[in-house]
């Protein structure tokens, strides 16, 4: 009977944690905006730049952000990874492009889906715009943005990157 | 103006994929025991014990450092527990160093570990926050972009990153406790693997792996009476930076530059590639050696990649600044130890004990770590000389 059994040498034992998330102010704005369409990001008062989602403080001059900015849904890609993993809990079936990208008026990149695109025409540079989920789904939540699509407009030279103005890229070249 | 401190015991175990015949508090013993063996000393030898790893959620032990005491023979001693994300095997090493350089203790034992068998690290972080989409990849995921970013500046070649991850497991063949064992690799085989996280290949990734490393750091009296030669600390330095913030350079990390020039400036060091023997550096994804190379000072910016395909770093093809010797992180990889075993293995060089992976003559060593979004670094140099 017992020469019978398996060795065990471990055994399954999950883990859940469940948060109760204090959002700060910074967040807090981002998101209840978010929820009514809206990109709202937070200037710098010592270095003028602009961050997005802000967390409240700019983490390079450690001073708080107060000043706000609605942003457009366009963007710059700066960097990319196509991924050929599935995310844990996540549906998205690989191949899935997951973008650093920079919103137009906007300092800092945040990671996004990019989608309606061939992967291999992915780019640096790359013009994308948001899709939005319809706005009865709109939540306090990124994922309001379904994903970035690429925009019919030239690429941004490296150097511009993280730098455009809210006015978007092609009203830079117009300047 | 800190004391002497000198490594005069090194001790690991055997790299692998799962060590399900002991328990995490097994596994930390087992390398601590090694480490004593190695100097030649008993448990009552030690004054105190600095524990280190990567995040609790790995295993799901929280604060480990409370079930660990006992295996670590801390009862009644002082003991501590060091958290710098990927980078904690190095930053532990620091803090027993200081513990030494101080002169408030003699002698201290300092352990580093990771199970990765009994964790699952990806989905550990991969927390979600509501303010950002739920997209995160794992390690991988993150410095891929990075590691485009780095190919597009500095034009290098696609097949720096193949070369490095041949060269490391070729490295790793030469160490005994290296988890990869592939002597027969090739560049074809690491180009064919699958691709994960473009840029980034199956084959130029770090594995999953369960270990312990080890460490006995002693003051100079102590360490003069070692019986092997010890490895004495010539420098010592931390550096971090936040995570994100506008107009961060990612690439080449400002913290680490820093770090890099504070380490150099204690141990007399004005040109890495030529003051040093050799380098125990972290490198989870292979395309990490070219940026560090540049990040480190052995080369100057866009050109680290050219060492790497000349065989600067390559012990095979008799290289002057040999890099991971040991094999690296690309060929074992428990995430907690991972650092330290860098800062370990430098010691061994310079111990000139590193067996087949041996550096000959080497006699001043650097040790690396680096972890979080490549924002936290911590740095020894090594030497076989006190001065």
């Amino acid at each position: 009977m017992a020469d019978q059994q398996d060795t065990i040498t471990g055994i399954d034992v999950p883990v859940y944690l469940k948060y109760n998330f204090t959002a700060g102010a910074g967040p807090a704005r981002f998101l209840s905006q978010v929820k009514n369409g809206k990109l709202t990001g937070q200037r710098c008062p010592r270095c003028q730049q602009v961050y997005i989602p802000p967390r409240g403080s700019c983490a390079a001059c450690g001073v708080a952000t107060e000043e706000e900015l609605v942003l457009p849904d366009k963007a710059t890609v700066q960097s990319f990874t196509i991924v050929s993993i599935p995310i844990p809990n996540n549906p998205i079936k690989p191949p899935y492009i997951i973008a650093n990208l920079v919103l137009d008026g906007a300092n800092i990149s945040f990671i996004h889906l990019m989608s309606e695109c061939v992967n291999e025409d992915v780019r640096i540079g790359q013009r994308v715009q948001a899709v939005w989920k319809p706005e009865e789904e709109w939540d306090y939540s990124m994922d309001n943005i379904r994903y970035f699509k690429p925009l019919d407009e030239p690429d941004v030279p490296v150097a511009q990157i993280g730098k455009l103005p809210v006015s978007g890229w092609e009203g830079m070249s117009d300047a | 103006m800190a004391n002497l401190a000198a490594v005069v015991g090194i001790g690991q175990t055997k790299y692998t994929t799962k060590r399900d015949d002991v328990s995490i508090a097994g596994l930390v013993r087992e390398a601590a025991q090694n480490a004593l063996d190695d100097a030649g000393i008993g448990w009552d030898d030690i004054d105190a014990v600095i524990l280190g790893k990567a995040p609790d959620m790995f295993e799901g032990v929280i604060m480990p450092e409370i079930y660990l005491t006992d295996a670590l023979g801390c009862n009644g001693k002082p003991m501590l527990r060091v958290h710098t994300a990927g980078s904690v095997g190095g930053s532990t090493a620091l803090v027993a160093a200081s513990h030494v350089q101080s002169g408030a203790f003699n002698r201290v034992l300092t352990v580093a570990f990771e199970k990765q068998s009994e964790s699952n690290a990806m989905w550990a972080l991969s927390n979600p926050q509501p303010f950002s989409t739920h997209l995160n990849a794992g390690a991988g995921g993150y410095f891929a972009p990075i590691i485009r970013e780095y190919m597009r500046r500095s034009n290098a070649p696609d097949d720096v990153g193949i070369k490095v991850a041949v060269k490391d497991r070729l490295h790793g063949a030469r160490n005994p406790l290296a988890h990869l064992q592939r002597p027969d690799i090739t560049m074809e085989e690491v180009k064919e693997s699958f691709m994960l996280w473009d840029p980034i290949r199956f084959l130029e990734s770090c594995p999953s792996s369960d270990g312990a490393c080890a460490m006995v750091i002693a003051n100079e009296e102590l360490a003069e009476q070692s019986a092997k030669p010890p490895a004495w600390i010539r420098g010592v330095a931390m550096r971090s930076e936040p995570t994100m913030y506008a107009g961060r350079e990612e690439v080449n990390p400002q913290a680490g530059k820093d770090c890099a020039a504070d380490v150099y400036a204690q141990a007399g060091i004005t040109d890495p590639r030529r003051d040093l023997d050799c380098a125990e550096v972290y490198v989870p994804f292979s395309w990490y050696e070219p940026m560090w190379l540049e990040n480190l000072g052995f080369a100057p910016e866009g050109e680290g990649w050219k060492l790497t395909m000349e065989g600067a770093t390559s012990l095979d093809e008799g290289g002057d600044i040999p890099w991971n010797p040991s094999g690296g992180v690309l060929s074992s990889n428990p995430i907690g130890a991972s650092g330290m075993i860098r800062f370990a293995e430098a010691a061994r060089q310079v111990r000139g004990d590193a067996g087949d992976h041996q550096v000959e003559g080497a006699r001043l060593a650097l040790g690396h770590a680096y972890g979080g979004g490549a924002q936290f670094f911590a740095m020894w140099v090594v030497g076989a000389d006190k001065a």
